[in-house]
């Protein structure tokens, strides 16, 4: 029960995008169409999930007991920053397949900011392994939802008439800005 | 002071204003913008670092290895990130509790790491420091700007001193909770776009965030290509102005003739 909690206030009630503005730039980025941002989606979904248990086991077994918890920023980054391009190697190796359709995203998340973000979230929240693993899982989803749903909709404006002054970045920004207000519903959402 | 070093500061200030015209480092600029206070002391924090880390990074830049510049460069920036976390909240403890999570991530504002490969890796120590100043401060000004607009509208304060609020102004309180940072930002482009004000936004292909979403290891991919599209928009705006001038020039000539 706890765990769903998690997942539903990281991927809905503080969507990392829309609330929190972390990874703003592929959202604004990388959601021209669907399908990439789908595909940019799902990289950053694996990435996310893997480094979000990677920091909480290097915090907990090697930062705290040797008291250097203030390097936490430090770590975490060439960890995560290493980690990708591990991954990357790992799946063009091992499975092809998944590599060809992540491939091209991979090297665009090494870390957006919402991975480190993720991470110092976890440590700040004090949450347990399950618990950091699935925050990182929900944020990714969150993430998901989100720049999917924007693309969908950036392809439905492709054809309208938007006054001259908006084309482009401004109408992306007054969509996202629209969502932002519709995900500030779900902030109502109680559990008991 | 050389006159050279005077330019940086003011070609980071004002000419290629990393939130105005580079469009760079968007996502603090939008999170922390909701006061101006806070706005002032994100921008300060990120130009304190970024002075540091130009200078070391220019300083260290005959010691780095080319192959491993990345991670030197972010090890740096990190140190220096770690040290303003310490000394903000020891310090300044209510800035501190408001910035929170955004002071660490100044680590993949990409502004930071841009300047590091653009800028310090190629020039002197002084040089460095100029540049830092500069973009420093036009971040600062970006961001205290946009918190004032949206402080003002939105609680009828600003720097949290009451403005028009006595006067029985109803504050539009949407534009300090999160939709009003895009709605605030969307109206800032769509200026920049009316004025034909040149920004990353709005050059031909810009309608994307040119620096395509890796804040981290970017290597001024982005930033390169932002300063590629500004340079060609400025060149074909002056070369249009300069075929117009011809062809008045070549009309009034036809008309003397006549």
């Amino acid at each position: 029960m706890e765990l769903l909690v998690i997942l539903i206030s990281t991927s809905l009630i503080s969507n990392v995008v829309l609330c929190q503005f972390l990874g703003l730039c592929p959202f604004l980025g990388v959601s021209k169409k669907v399908d990439t941002a789908v595909g940019m989606g799902a990289a950053v979904i694996f990435v996310i999930t893997v480094a979000s248990a990677i920091t909480w086991l290097i915090y907990t077994f090697i930062l705290t007991p040797l008291n250097i918890t203030y390097l936490q920023t430090i770590v975490f980054i060439l960890v995560i920053a290493a980690l990708v391009q591990l991954v990357e190697m790992i799946l063009k190796k091992s499975i092809p397949s998944l590599y060809q359709a992540l491939g091209v995203y991979l090297p665009l998340i090494t870390t957006n900011c919402a991975v480190l973000g993720v991470a110092l979230i976890n440590v700040q929240k004090e949450y347990n392994f399950i618990s950091a693993v699935v925050s990182g899982l929900g944020t990714a989803i969150g993430f998901t939802i989100s720049i999917t749903i924007l693309a969908g909709i950036r392809e439905r404006i492709e054809n309208n008439d938007v006054p001259n002054s908006f084309k482009g970045m401004p109408i992306v920004l007054i969509t996202a800005g629209l969502m932002s207000i519709a995900f500030m519903g779900f902030a109502g959402i109680q559990f008991k | 002071m050389k006159e050279s070093n005077f330019k940086y500061i003011i070609n980071g200030l004002i000419k290629e204003n990393p939130t105005f015209v580079l469009m760079l480092g968007m996502c603090p600029t939008m999170a922390v913008t909701t006061a101006a206070m806070n706005g002032l002391g994100m921008g300060l924090s990120t130009t304190v670092v970024l002075i540091l880390s130009n200078m070391m990074i220019s300083a260290l830049r005959k010691v780095i290895p080319d192959t491993v510049r990345m991670p030197a460069y972010i090890v740096v920036v990190a140190s220096f990130v770690t040290i303003v976390q310490f000394l903000l909240q020891a310090f300044v403890p209510s800035l501190y509790a408001a910035l929170g999570l955004y002071i660490p991530l100044i680590v993949v504002n990409c502004i930071i790491l841009g300047r590091a490969e653009s800028f310090a890796s190629k020039n002197g120590v002084i040089a460095s420091m100029c540049d830092g100043i500069g973009m420093g401060l036009g971040f600062t000004v970006a961001l205290t700007l946009i918190a004032m607009v949206r402080e003002f509208f939105g609680t009828g304060t600003i720097f949290g001193v009451d403005v028009i609020k006595h006067l029985g102004y109803e504050p539009i309180s949407i534009l300090v909770l999160a939709p009003g940072a895009f709605l605030v930002l969307s109206v800032l482009t769509a200026l920049q776009n009316k004025l034909k004000a040149p920004s990353a936004t709005n050059v031909p292909k810009g309608d994307a965030i040119a620096c395509g979403g890796n804040c981290f290891s970017c290597a001024d991919s982005g930033c390169a290509s932002n300063h590629k599209k500004l340079a060609d928009a400025k060149e074909a705006a002056k070369a249009a102005k300069e075929a117009e001038k011809a062809a008045k020039a070549a009309e009034a000539e036809a008309q003397k003739t006549e």
